[in-house]
């Protein structure tokens, strides 16, 4: 939505650093939604640190590393828009708003395979879970998809913050949207900076010894 | 509804702004905002009531001859629910927060005026859940969830449940951030941090709690949701997971948010304090800057609900050492409420009598707390009795008290109207009698040993149990009395004038009620808060 | 307040029939005398000067310089201080409460919706029930079937969460004979407050011959074994089985040697884990193809199996 602040100075500027405020804010809780995660990831992992890494070999690990490469990307995209803003390059600033927005999608897709391969390979958690090894892999596909879900889902929305952005941009050419790209961006990147974290949790365990 | 067009005074004041349904639901006014909480809240107040109404009346006798078992568990469900995430939580930050958190700063609003609202439509969306998941076959869980009953033997709507209570949570967390930055950027020409009003850093050290400790809760529930509907077992023990687990992050959360139920509470006992004693509160700084104490410290003591739940030894002393020292803070501000009565010249109006409840009961449950925080007493009090009692005296003996206290101290500038004195501390009185009658007993049962969430128990207990019940219903008559009069006095109250009390703060500087946009013209501060005049000597 | 002589007769009405009661009493009266101390001294404080300098009254006015803040450093500073004794006496009960003393009767309970389970260690067993000697330390293993519960026994200031995937230990010794009331504290479903019972306190010999007069090793044995066959132990574990596997008669009290070239001492608890996680120590010279019984085998009958184990030898016919 829409956060349009109230404004008793009514300076852009003010406003500007009120939004920017808000959404680190934002941010903040979401480190904390997330943390919940985290901190469940290590707990177990340090418990059954060989289901742990035994489970994780079966990651697609190829994939992983192409939509860390892809996402980390799509935050470079981001932060050209955003440069593109800044000196009102509008036109330039929406084609890369699109680039952002297709390397997400690209990111989403893969991880879709994925998803896709674990639930034909019986590796998702409940009645149907089908692993030849240590019952705790199964809560390190848990996590896995409760992490990566969530980390979707918030990719997802920052796809609908790209395409919002995208489209005000073409209804207002000649407006000021620097503080909207750069909100935005924050996001996008926030979102990624998970993924960076995600990546080697999930993706790098060593074999256990 | 109808209200008098106020004196020839232009512009005209937020409840005559607009006057159709329409103008109230898609209201961006904070105050508008804050009565549509105090509607909601109130109405689901009277559901957790009745469930408390119907429990006490069941524990008159030891035996099940009211209810049966499965109904009681799900009326200490549904009673803590809703007395927690949609009656207590709000109730200070998102009525009077809402309604004064501007004014006090001397803004036309909030931060994010649409979020605010937007937030309230999410609040009714999660008690909505929760209705649902009473009405269609109710949860017995108790409020804290715990696995492996929650996600895998309870039957009943858990997931509806938890999904309300996580719907409910953005609410809180949007309200959070809009008071944060709201605090940070719309404070008036002049008003600098010391300068604000003790309210507002209660509020500020709330927001801070729910915006960082609400998140917790909201990845708690919805792995329980996952586990139970999609069987992503994150804590079951049959895979090697941890139901300690699930306790630790229920209690990362609920623990910091008992103090989302006390702070603004705090804060509203300091407001009152300083108007009816007409002085600044002694040592106002170590008051400020204890409400953050109490926020940062509040995060690092929730392994306290578990010392019996077989936790580490070294856990367990860590967090009872910390839960001690996160009571000094707490301990502070009330020296520092009695030291303001130093000099002071104090009036006795209802709302200080409210506030001097608080302070009584107050200490009582905190003192109490601390007996819950030492290791070896809990071992023996944990699930009791005695803890129903040191929450209650904390919560409705302290919270509930402060809140009714803000509202009739805030109430001729909500309204616009007085309220009748004499009725009100008649109410005061009734309702300081009953609660103590209610709950002191089951500080004595608990240490004597009645396991809570029970609806049998032991004959030797029911004398106790029956002095509980008779309180119960000398406080429900209590609680009724300012329903009905305040209802009078929002209708045909005499009209209070911009400033009834006399008091200092920007909010008195407007009228009764403010007009729409709060300030004929934005206010420029130039002293503190509190800076009442030298009391006459008469 | 007005009210602590109440309580301090309160604190006194509870019976107190464990070594450690009398502890926990003590500190909850220190409590009560400081807590209750610290309220009348606010009460008075705060009636003194409300009367004193209530509106319109002839009491001194004006400002007086206070030392502020010195008075709030000394406030901040008693406070801490004494809240740091308490914490400090707590916890030295508490340490004593968690170390059990050695030795002792050991009896095994295992909870479940909704009643107690318990196992003597001769293999008597009773329901609800927890017969135990006067002046001995009683050592109880708690398991759970389903839910978490929570022992409790008031007279004896104990108290034990019961949480499922493990075993839980806690003790008391009881030093009255007499009845006393045991409660399940933790919420655990419909029946919750119908999870309770009785710990029967005896003295010594009167609990030897009442332990002595239930069946005693015969049944528990009988009944271990039956469960090792339902479970398809017998598949395995026996010499005409499908898999070679190790004898299990006998085991336990032997140090074995495992794979990895080390020795382990089988107790009950290398019984239990291998018997869950069997993976995690594999015994040298066969193949680590156990399944894990995890969540397959109940609680209960995982005890008997035990029990069966600790009792039987070599000479026990498979
Ligand atoms: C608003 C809510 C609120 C507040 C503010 C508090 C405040 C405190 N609580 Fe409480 N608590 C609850 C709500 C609250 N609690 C609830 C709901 C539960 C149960 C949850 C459940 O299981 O369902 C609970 C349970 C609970 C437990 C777990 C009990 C158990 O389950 O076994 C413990 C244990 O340490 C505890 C401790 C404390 C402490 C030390 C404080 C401190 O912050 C108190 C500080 C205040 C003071 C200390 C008083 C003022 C001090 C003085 C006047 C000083 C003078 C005194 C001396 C010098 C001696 N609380
Ligand atoms: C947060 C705020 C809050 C508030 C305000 C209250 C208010 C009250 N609570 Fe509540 N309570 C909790 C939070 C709160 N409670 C929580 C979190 C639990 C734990 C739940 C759990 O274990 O999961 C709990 C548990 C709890 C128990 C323990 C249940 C058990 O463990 O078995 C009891 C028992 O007496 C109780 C009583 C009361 C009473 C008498 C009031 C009174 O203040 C209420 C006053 C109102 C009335 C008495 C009724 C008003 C009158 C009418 C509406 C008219 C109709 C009247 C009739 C039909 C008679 N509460
Ligand atoms: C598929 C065959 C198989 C089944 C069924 C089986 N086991 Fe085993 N078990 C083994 C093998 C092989 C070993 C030795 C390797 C190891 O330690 O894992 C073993 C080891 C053990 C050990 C450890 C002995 C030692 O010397 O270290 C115990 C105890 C045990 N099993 C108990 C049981 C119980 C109880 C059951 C039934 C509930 C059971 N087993 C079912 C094959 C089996
Ligand atoms: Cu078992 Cu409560
Ligand atoms: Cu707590």
């Amino acid at each position: 939505m829409n956060l349009a602040p109230t404004c008793p100075s009514g300076t852009p500027a003010h406003g500007e650093s009120v939004n920017r405020l808000g959404l680190w804010v934002f941010l903040a809780t979401e480190v904390l939604f997330f943390g919940g995660l985290f901190l469940a990831y290590a707990v177990y992992r340090a418990a059954h640190a060989a289901a742990f890494s035994a489970a994780s070999a079966r990651l697609d690990f190829p994939i992983g590393t192409v939509n860390t490469g892809v996402l980390l990307t799509s935050s470079l995209a981001v932060a050209l828009a955003d440069l593109a803003a800044r000196g009102r390059r509008v036109r330039s600033a929406r084609a890369w708003l699109v680039v952002a927005g297709l390397l997400g999608a690209v990111f989403l897709t893969l991880k879709g395979f994925e998803y896709h391969a674990k639930f034909a390979e019986h590796l998702v958690p409940g009645p149907g879970f089908a692993f030849a090894g240590p019952p705790p892999a199964e809560l390190f596909f848990s996590l896995y998809f409760a992490m990566t879900g969530l980390h979707a889902v918030h990719l997802l929305a920052g796809l609908g913050a790209l395409a919002w952005l995208w489209v005000r941009l073409g209804r207002h050419p000649t407006g000021d949207h620097t503080g909207a790209v750069e909100l935005t961006g924050l996001y996008w990147h926030f979102v990624d900076c998970v993924w960076v974290f995600l990546y080697p949790l999930l993706y790098l365990i060593p074999p256990a010894p | 509804m109808s209200v008098d067009p106020p004196p020839a005074s232009p512009p005209p004041d937020y409840l005559a702004a607009g006057v159709t349904v329409r103008s109230w639901l898609l209201t961006h006014d904070h105050k508008r905002v804050a009565l549509l909480y105090l509607f909601t809240i109130t109405a689901f107040f009277a559901i957790a009531a009745v469930a408390a109404a119907l429990m006490r009346w069941e524990l008159l006798t030891p035996d099940a001859d009211l209810v049966t078992p499965d109904i009681y568990n799900r009326l200490f469900t549904l009673h803590g629910v809703l007395m927690v995430w949609f009656f207590l939580i709000p109730s200070i930050p998102n009525v009077l927060g809402n309604f004064l958190l501007p004014l006090m700063l001397g803004a036309p609003d909030v931060a994010f005026p649409r979020l605010n609202l937007a937030s309230w439509y999410i609040f009714l969306a999660g008690g909505l859940l929760v209705l649902q998941a009473i009405l269609t076959g109710g949860v017995d869980t108790g409020w804290t969830f715990y696995t492996p009953y929650s996600s895998t033997y309870a039957n009943g709507q858990v997931m509806l449940m938890a999904a309300g209570v996580f719907v409910a949570g953005f609410s809180s967390i949007a309200t959070g951030l809009n008071f944060i930055v709201t605090i940070h950027k719309f404070r008036a020409p002049g008003l600098t941090w010391f300068r604000l009003p003790l309210f507002v850093w209660s509020l500020y050290a709330t927001s801070l709690i729910l915006v960082l400790a609400t998140p917790v809760l909201a990845i708690t529930l919805l792995l329980i949701v996952l586990e139970r509907g999609f069987g992503i077992g994150i804590f079951d023990p049959r895979l090697g997971g941890d139901p300690l687990l699930f306790q630790h992050l229920f209690w990362f959360y609920s623990h910091p948010a008992v103090y989302i139920m006390i702070l603004p509470g705090m804060g509203v006992v300091s407001e009152t304090i300083a108007c009816f004693a007409r002085k600044r509160i002694f040592g106002y700084r170590v008051v400020a800057c204890s409400s953050l104490a109490i926020a940062v410290l509040g995060f690092l003591v929730w392994g306290h609900h578990m010392f019996v739940s077989s936790q580490s030894v070294y856990a367990g002393l860590v967090f009872s050492l910390l839960s001690f020292l996160v009571s000094v803070p707490s301990a502070v501000k009330v020296f520092n409420w009695t030291a303001t009565f130093h000099r002071a010249s104090i009036r006795f109006d209802t709302p200080l009598l409210y506030a001097l409840g608080f302070m009584a009961l107050f200490t009582i449950g905190g003192l109490t707390g601390l007996f819950l925080a030492t290791l070896a007493v809990d071992v023996h009090v944990h699930d009791t009795y005695f803890v129903i009692a040191h929450f209650h005296y904390i919560m409705v003996g302290g919270m509930v008290m402060a809140y009714l206290g803000g509202i009739h101290y805030w109430w001729p500038k909500i309204s616009g109207r007085l309220y009748p004195e004499g009725l009100a501390r008649v109410s005061a009185l009734v309702i300081f009698l009953g609660f103590n009658l209610t709950f002191f007993p089951q500080f004595v049962l608990g240490y004597l040993g009645m396991p809570r969430r029970y609806h049998i128990y032991p004959p030797e207990f029911q004398v106790l149990n029956v002095l509980s019940t008779a309180g119960a219903s000398l406080l429900g008559l209590g609680y009724l009395l300012p329903l009905v009069y305040l209802t009078w006095s929002f209708f045909r109250g005499p009209p209070a004038g911009a400033n009834p009390w006399r008091a200092t703060g920007l909010e008195w500087t407007t009228a009764s009620p403010p007009p729409e946009r709060n300030f004929a013209e934005s206010p420029v501060v130039s002293g503190g808060p509190y800076d009442y005049p030298e009391p006459a000597r008469e | 307040m007005i009210a602590s002589p109440v309580l301090l007769a309160w604190a006194t009405g509870l019976e107190s029939a464990s070594s450690i009661s009398p502890r926990v009493d003590a500190l909850f009266r220190g409590l009560l005398v400081a807590g209750s101390g610290m309220a009348a001294l606010l009460l008075v404080a705060n009636l003194t000067l409300l009367i004193r300098y209530r509106a319109g009254s002839r009491a001194q006015r004006g400002p007086v310089n206070l030392p502020v803040n010195l008075i709030e450093a000394g406030w901040i500073a008693a406070t801490t201080v004494v809240f740091v004794a308490f914490f400090a006496w707590g916890a030295s009960v508490y340490l004593d409460m968690e170390r059990p003393p050695a030795g002792g009767v050991r009896i095994e309970i295992v909870a479940r919706q909704w009643m107690w389970d318990v196992r003597h260690a001769n293999g008597r067993r009773e329901l609800d029930t927890l017969h135990v000697p006067a002046g001995e330390t009683v050592r109880l293993e708690l398991s759970s079937e389903d839910v978490i519960h929570s022992l409790f026994v008031p007279a004896f200031r104990v108290k034990q969460d019961v949480v499922p995937g493990k075993v839980v230990t806690t003790w008391f010794e009881a030093t009255r004979p007499g009845r006393y009331r045991l409660y399940c504290s933790q919420y655990c479903g419909t029946k919750h407050a119908g999870m309770t019972g009785e710990v029967v306190v005896l003295p010594p010999a009167e609990y030897a011959a009442w332990l002595g007069r239930g069946d005693a090793s015969g049944e528990i044995a009988a009944r271990g074994r039956a469960a090792l066959v339902r479970n398809g132990c017998t598949g395995c574990h026996s010499p005409g089985g499908t898999v070679r596997a190790p004898v299990l008669e006998g085991l336990h009290g032997r140090r074995i040697p495992l794979a990895d070239g080390s020795f382990v001492l089988v107790d009950t608890a290398y019984l239990r884990d291998s018997i869950l996680e069997p993976n995690r120590q594999v015994a040298a010279g066969f193949d680590p193809v156990m399944p894990s019984f995890k969540g397959i085998i109940p609680e209960g009958e995982l005890l008997d199996i035990i029990a069966y184990l600790r009792v039987a030898n070599e000479g026990t016919k498979p």
